[in-house]
C-alpha cells in the first residue's frame, strides 16, 4: 500500500494540507467541529496557536497575511460572528501572502447553540468560498484556497460542516514543506482603510469577485458524479453531493467546489443539458436562490429541509417533495455533567438558592438539565455576564437581587472581560455576582488550553493570565475558593456575596476530572518537546 | 462484494469511536474504500454515541441510510432502540452480553472484544489487519491486553 494514502477526517486532512502548503501560522479558538484542525497541524510540526477568541485569531492571521505570510484561521460557525468585524474589512484590504478562513458549520446542531449558515458571510463580505465534500477535497481545497488567496489577493473561506470535519475518508497526501519567512513591503493605500482608500478598495473588491467568477467558470474545481447523459441533473454542494450520488443514482450530479462566487455560466450549461434540475444543499436555500435569480430553471427544496442535516434518506425525500416527518428514533441518553464534576456543587447550591442563573457556553450549560435545572439563559459566549446586567437593570429589586452569572474559565477569557468592565462601569443598583467556574481547561471541546491555563496549544508553558488579578484590576471584589471542601456551606457563601450588593466575582477553582487525567501526560509531552 | 455497513453504538466513554476507528482502519489496510462518520462533542458527557463505518468497492455518503445496517454493534444494550432505525430484519445485532466481562483483562476492553467477535463475521478483512489496526490505535502499554480482549471476542464467536 502506498504510504501517502491515509484514512483521515476532514480536519486532519486540512492540517496535512497546511503542512504541504508551508503555512507560517495557524490560529483559532476551539469549537466543535473545527478544533482538530489546529491540534493536528501542531502535532505535525506546524506553528499553531489558540487565541483568546475568534476575533483576535482572525486579526492575528490577517496581520500574518498582510506581512506576506501564509496563515489559516479556524473556528466554528458562531465564531464567524465574533470575527466578522475584521473579515469584512480584510475583504477590502486584501492580503499579500495567503489567508484561509476555515469556518465549520454544524447543521443539525450536534454541539452548538444555533445552525446558522455561514455561507451568508461569503456573500455579505465578498469573500470567495470553497466547500469540500470529503477529506480528499478538504486537502485539495485547502491547497487551492492558499493559492487563490495569494493569486487574487483576498482571504478565502473554506466552509466545512460537521460531517465533513468528522468523517474519515481516504486521502492522498503530499510531502511537508517548511514555511518561508516573508519580507514586509509597505502598502498603506491598500492596508489603511480610511474612507478615501476604502472607497477604492470596495471597487477593487467587486472587480475581484467578477474575476473570480470568471476563473471559477474556466478553471474552478468541479466534481461530476453519476451517469453522463442522464435526464435529471442535480446541483449539490459539500457533503450533500455524496448523499445525492447515493440517493439519486439515475441523476447526473454537479458539485461546484467554489460556491461563492458561483460559476454561473458553467452551471447554466449543465442546467440546459438536463430536462429537470434539482438543487441539493444543507441549510439555507442560498445556491438555489442565486440560480433562480439568474433565470435558471431549477427546483429547490421544501422548507422542511432547511432544518437539520441531510442524509441519503432525506435527499430521496427532498427530491420527491416528500415532507412527511422523518421517523424519530427512540430517544438516546442525553449528555450530563460527569460524575464528580466540580460544577455540580455550584449548580446544586444555585438550585437550592432558587437563583436566576444567566449561563454561558460550555459543559456547564448542562446545568440547565435535571436534577439542577439551574440555568435561565444561555445565548452566546460572554452573555452570562452582560445579559444578567440587563436583567438587573430592568427587574424590580427583589427579582434583580436573585440574579447570578455563571461562566467558564475559557469563555471568560474569550468574551467575559468586557462584560466585567461593564459591570463596574454601569454598576446595577444592587450590584452583581459573577461565578467563574474555573476548571482550568476548555472542557467542552476536548480539553484545550487557553490563556488562563498557562500553557500554549501544544501544552508548553507560558505566562498564565490570572482571572482574579484581572478582575481586581477592573475593580471587582474577588473571592477565590475550592468548592469541594465548602460543599455544605456553598449555598450560604453565595448568599452572603449576593447580600453585599457590590460587584463580586466568585472563582470556583477545581480542575476538570478529565483534564487531570491528561495533565500528567501533557506535562511529560511538553517537557519532551522542550528538550 | 457488496458494501458493508456497521453501526457502533454505546455511551460516552465506552470506546465507541475507538472501535469504529479500528474497524475503518482494518478495512482500509485491506484495500477497501472506507468512510466513517460520527458525531462527537457532547460524547464525553456520558450521552449516547454512535458511529458508522462503511466499506467496500466505492462508498459515497459516509452516513449509513436507515434500514441498511448489516451489523449493529452495541457497547451498551440500552442503545439498541435509539439505533433501531438503521436495522432491518437481516441486520446482525451484536449485544455486549456475548462477551463475559469478567474474562477480560480489563473491563474497558469490551469494545475491542466486540471487535474480535465482529471480525469472525467479516472474512474479507484478514486477522493481521485487525491486529495492525489495534496496534495503531492504542499506546504500547495497552496493546497486549487489547490483543487478549480481541482474541476472547473471536473465541466467543465460534458458532
Amino acid at each position: 500500500m502506498e504510504s501517502n494514502r491515509k484514512l483521515l477526517n476532514g480536519d486532519e486532512a486540512i492540517a496535512y494540507a497546511a503542512r504541504n502548503a508551508g503555512l507560517n501560522l495557524g490560529i483559532g479558538y476551539p469549537g466543535t467541529p473545527s478544533t482538530e484542525i489546529l491540534e493536528t497541524f501542531s502535532s505535525l510540526g506546524g506553528r499553531a496557536q489558540w487565541a483568546p477568541n475568534e476575533k483576535v485569531a482572525a486579526e492575528v492571521a490577517i496581520g500574518a497575511a498582510l506581512a506576506g505570510g501564509k496563515a489559516i484561521v479556524t473556528m466554528k460557525h458562531v465564531g464567524m460572528n465574533v470575527a466578522a468585524d475584521p473579515f469584512f474589512t480584510a475583504a477590502y484590504t486584501g492580503v499579500k501572502g495567503s489567508l484561509v478562513i476555515c469556518a465549520a458549520d454544524d447543521p443539525g446542531m450536534a454541539s452548538s447553540q444555533n445552525e446558522q449558515d455561514s455561507r451568508r458571510y461569503a456573500v455579505a463580505a465578498g469573500l470567495p468560498m470553497l466547500e469540500p465534500a470529503d477529506s480528499q477535497q478538504c486537502y485539495d481545497y485547502l491547497l487551492l484556497a492558499v493559492e487563490l488567496s495569494n493569486k487574487f489577493g483576498t482571504p478565502v473561506i473554506l466552509r466545512l460542516t460537521t460531517r465533513v470535519c468528522h468523517s474519515k475518508t481516504i486521502v492522498k497526501v503530499g510531502p511537508f514543506n517548511e514555511p518561508k519567512t516573508p519580507s514586509y513591503t509597505k502598502d498603506a493605500k491598500s492596508h489603511v482603510m480610511v474612507p478615501a482608500f476604502a472607497r477604492l478598495a470596495h471597487v477593487r473588491l467587486r472587480k475581484r469577485l467578477k474575476d473570480l467568477e470568471e476563473w471559477n467558470c474556466q478553471n474552478g474545481p468541479c466534481t461530476f458524479l453519476g451517469p453522463e447523459g442522464a435526464k435529471s441533473g442535480v446541483i449539490a454542494t459539500g457533503i450533500s453531493a455524496m448523499h445525492a450520488a447515493e440517493a439519486l443514482p439515475e441523476a447526473r450530479i454537479m458539485q461546484p467546489g467554489m460556491t461563492y462566487p458561483l460559476p454561473l455560466a458553467k452551471i447554466k450549461e449543465f442546467v440546459n443539458s438536463h430536462e429537470d434540475n434539482l438543487v441539493v444543499e444543507e441549510g439555507d436555500p442560498i445556491v438555489v436562490e442565486t440560480l433562480l435569480a439568474n433565470g435558471m430553471k431549477v427546483r429547490g427544496k421544501k422548507e422542511a429541509f432547511r432544518f437539520g442535516e441531510l442524509n441519503v434518506g432525506r435527499v430521496k425525500k427532498l427530491a420527491a417533495d416528500d415532507i412527511t416527518p422523518d421517523p424519530a428514533p427512540a430517544p438516546g441518553k442525553p449528555p450530563q455533567l460527569c460524575p464528580g464534576c466540580p460544577h455540580r456543587l455550584t449548580f446544586q447550591a444555585l438550585h437550592d438558592l432558587g437563583c436566576t442563573v444567566c449561563g454561558d457556553i460550555g459543559c456547564y450549560t448542562l446545568g440547565v438539565l435535571p436534577p439542577y435545572e439551574a440555568m435561565d439563559t444561555c445565548v452566546c459566549m460572554g452573555a452570562s455576564i452582560s445579559a444578567a446586567l440587563g436583567m438587573r437593570e430592568v427587574l424590580p429589586a427583589e427579582q434583580a437581587k436573585r440574579i447570578v452569572s455563571v461562566i467558564g474559565d475559557s469563555t471568560f477569557m474569550h468574551s467575559g472581560l468586557t462584560g466585567l468592565v461593564d459591570m463596574v462601569y454601569n454598576r446595577p443598583p444592587h450590584g452583581h455576582v459573577v461565578i467563574l467556574l474555573d476548571n482550568s481547561t476548555t472542557a467542552m471541546t476536548g480539553l484545550q488550553e487557553h490563556p488562563g491555563t498557562g500553557r500554549r496549544l501544544d501544552h508548553t508553558e507560558t505566562v498564565r493570565v490570572d482571572p482574579a488579578a484581572v478582575a481586581r484590576a477592573i475593580g471587582v471584589r474577588v473571592e477565590e475558593i475550592d468548592p469541594l471542601p465548602m460543599k455544605d456551606t456553598l449555598k450560604d457563601f453565595i448568599q452572603e456575596q449576593l447580600d453585599k450588593e457590590d460587584v463580586c466575582m466568585i472563582i470556583m477553582k477545581r480542575s476538570c476530572l478529565l483534564a487531570l487525567k491528561h495533565l500528567k501526560d501533557r506535562e511529560a509531552q511538553a517537557k519532551e518537546k522542550k528538550n | 462484494m457488496k458494501n458493508i455497513n456497521i453501526v457502533f453504538a454505546g455511551l460516552g466513554g465506552q470506546g465507541v469511536l475507538r472501535a469504529s476507528d479500528i474497524t475503518a482502519e482494518a478495512a482500509f489496510l485491506t484495500g477497501f474504500d472506507v468512510k466513517k462518520a460520527e458525531v462527537h462533542g457532547m460524547s464525553q458527557r456520558g450521552g449516547s454515541v454512535s458511529s458508522d463505518v462503511r466499506f467496500g468497492e466505492g462508498i459515497k455518503s459516509p452516513m449509513i441510510p436507515a434500514g441498511t445496517a448489516d451489523f449493529l454493534v452495541l457497547l451498551d444494550a440500552s442503545q439498541k432502540d435509539p439505533n433501531a432505525l438503521y436495522c432491518s430484519d437481516s441486520t446482525v445485532i451484536i449485544d455486549p452480553s456475548v462477551i463475559k466481562i469478567e474474562t477480560l483483562p480489563n473491563p474497558k476492553g469490551l469494545n475491542v472484544a466486540l471487535l474480535g467477535y465482529l471480525s469472525k463475521m467479516l472474512p474479507a478483512i484478514p486477522e493481521e489487519n485487525w491486529l495492525k489496526a489495534l496496534d495503531n490505535n492504542f499506546p504500547e502499554k495497552l496493546r497486549e491486553s487489547n490483543v487478549v480482549a480481541f482474541n476472547i471476542g473471536r473465541e466467543a464467536n465460534q458458532k
